[in-house]
């Protein structure tokens, strides 16, 4: 039940959100402070969001090492991403390193150890 | 480019929004794979995680909500997080608004909800590019419908598959949200304030990670807004007093 709240909520808020421009016009004025602080928005919320996943994928300490593939996977997507600027590539190539590192991990004889 | 046809209609400005929006279309079918199956793992049923797709339709507030619901965050938190992800819809609204303001109110609030960070960047290509913007609304619905449609469809292959193999997680499958995040933000990062803002809420959101209901994330993000726009208003100070000299 109040994950459905949380639903309907996140509906409202949204939508009118996303539609208060067009709806209000012109009578909506976004004073040129708020504008300029709306435009770092996109690129703090989602770098905000990702960073402890990638140096604290357990949720406890910082894990700064060859052996957490989070940070490889993402260093490398992050090169990948600067470089070329494709969105779909970065996505794979990051994926691909993410997965294969996991697994060279597991398998790595000084796993054993 | 095709050549423009002289017959342009409602229906073949539907059709060019929607051809236009395909490589978005692309872009976002394994984020609505993730999603689908990252909530189908989650506490909410699967009914309830198309549901949210229905009606939110927002990608990232939709993941923020998954994230931050099994970080056990409250309600409010939670729809104070959308409040703030979503804000960057106005910014996009309020540059497309010059072409939207003539239209009747159902036309604005649909147009509204359909609105996308894919959709805004499919349409404003179309507004600078102008072919025929007096039926640009029909472009737009052709462009944010096929951009719904879309969502739900793979937000439900994502769902059944996240129901048929519901260790997914343990796989580590929330990597591909990262990767994804990044896929997004580094293309952005090419000015330094951006990426001045980034680092600052990127390490801030690290440092606070551990505070109760995840409130060191909204810390974080304002912390980093703060940063980017004082480093910009420092250089547009320097650019002007270096004009000066």
């Amino acid at each position: 039940m109040s994950v459905t709240l949380m639903i309907l909520g996140m509906c409202l808020i949204t939508v009118v959100v996303k539609a208060l421009v067009f709806v209000l016009g012109e009578r909506l004025v976004l004073a040129p402070g708020i504008r300029e602080a709306l435009g770092f928005v996109p690129v703090t919320v989602l770098t905000a969001i990702i960073v402890p996943m990638i140096l604290a994928p357990h949720g406890h300490g910082l894990e700064l090492s060859p052996r957490n593939p989070q940070l490889v996977a993402a260093l490398v997507a992050v090169a990948v991403c600067a470089v070329t600027r494709r969105q779909l590539l970065t996505i794979a190539v990051g994926l691909t390193v993410f997965f294969g590192w996991q697994f060279a991990l597991s398998i790595a004889p000084w796993h054993a150890l | 480019m095709s050549t423009q046809s002289q017959t342009s209609t409602a229906l073949s400005n539907f059709i060019a929004g929607s051809r236009d929006t395909i490589p978005m279309l692309v872009g976002a079918a394994p984020f609505g794979v993730i999603y689908g199956s990252l909530a189908a793992g989650s506490q909410m049923s699967a009914w309830q995680g198309q549901m949210m797709s229905l009606s939110v339709f927002a990608g990232s507030s939709q993941f923020i909500a998954l994230g931050l619901a099994a970080g056990h965050a409250g309600i409010l938190l939670i729809l104070l997080a959308t409040l703030i992800v979503n804000l960057r819809h106005m910014l996009y609204a309020a540059s497309l608004l010059p072409h939207v303001a003539h239209l009747p109110a159902r036309w604005r609030w649909s147009l509204g909800f359909l609105l996308t960070d894919e959709t805004f960047a499919v349409m404003n290509r179309f507004y600078r590019q102008a072919h025929d913007p007096a039926l640009g609304h029909w472009y737009f619905l052709g462009s944010g419908i096929s951009m719904y449609l879309n969502w739900q469809l793979w937000t439900l292959i994502g769902l059944v598959f996240g129901v048929a193999f519901p260790h997914l997680q343990s796989l580590g499958l929330d990597f591909a949200m990262v990767a994804t995040f990044i896929a997004i933000v580094v293309p952005q990062l090419g000015r330094r304030p951006y990426l001045a803002a980034a680092l600052g809420a990127g390490g801030l959101s690290y440092v606070l990670k551990d505070y109760p209901y995840k409130l060191g994330l909204l810390a974080a993000i304002i912390g980093g807004v703060l940063i980017g726009v004082m480093l910009q208003r420092h250089a547009r100070r320097s650019y002007r007093s270096s004009e000066a000299a």
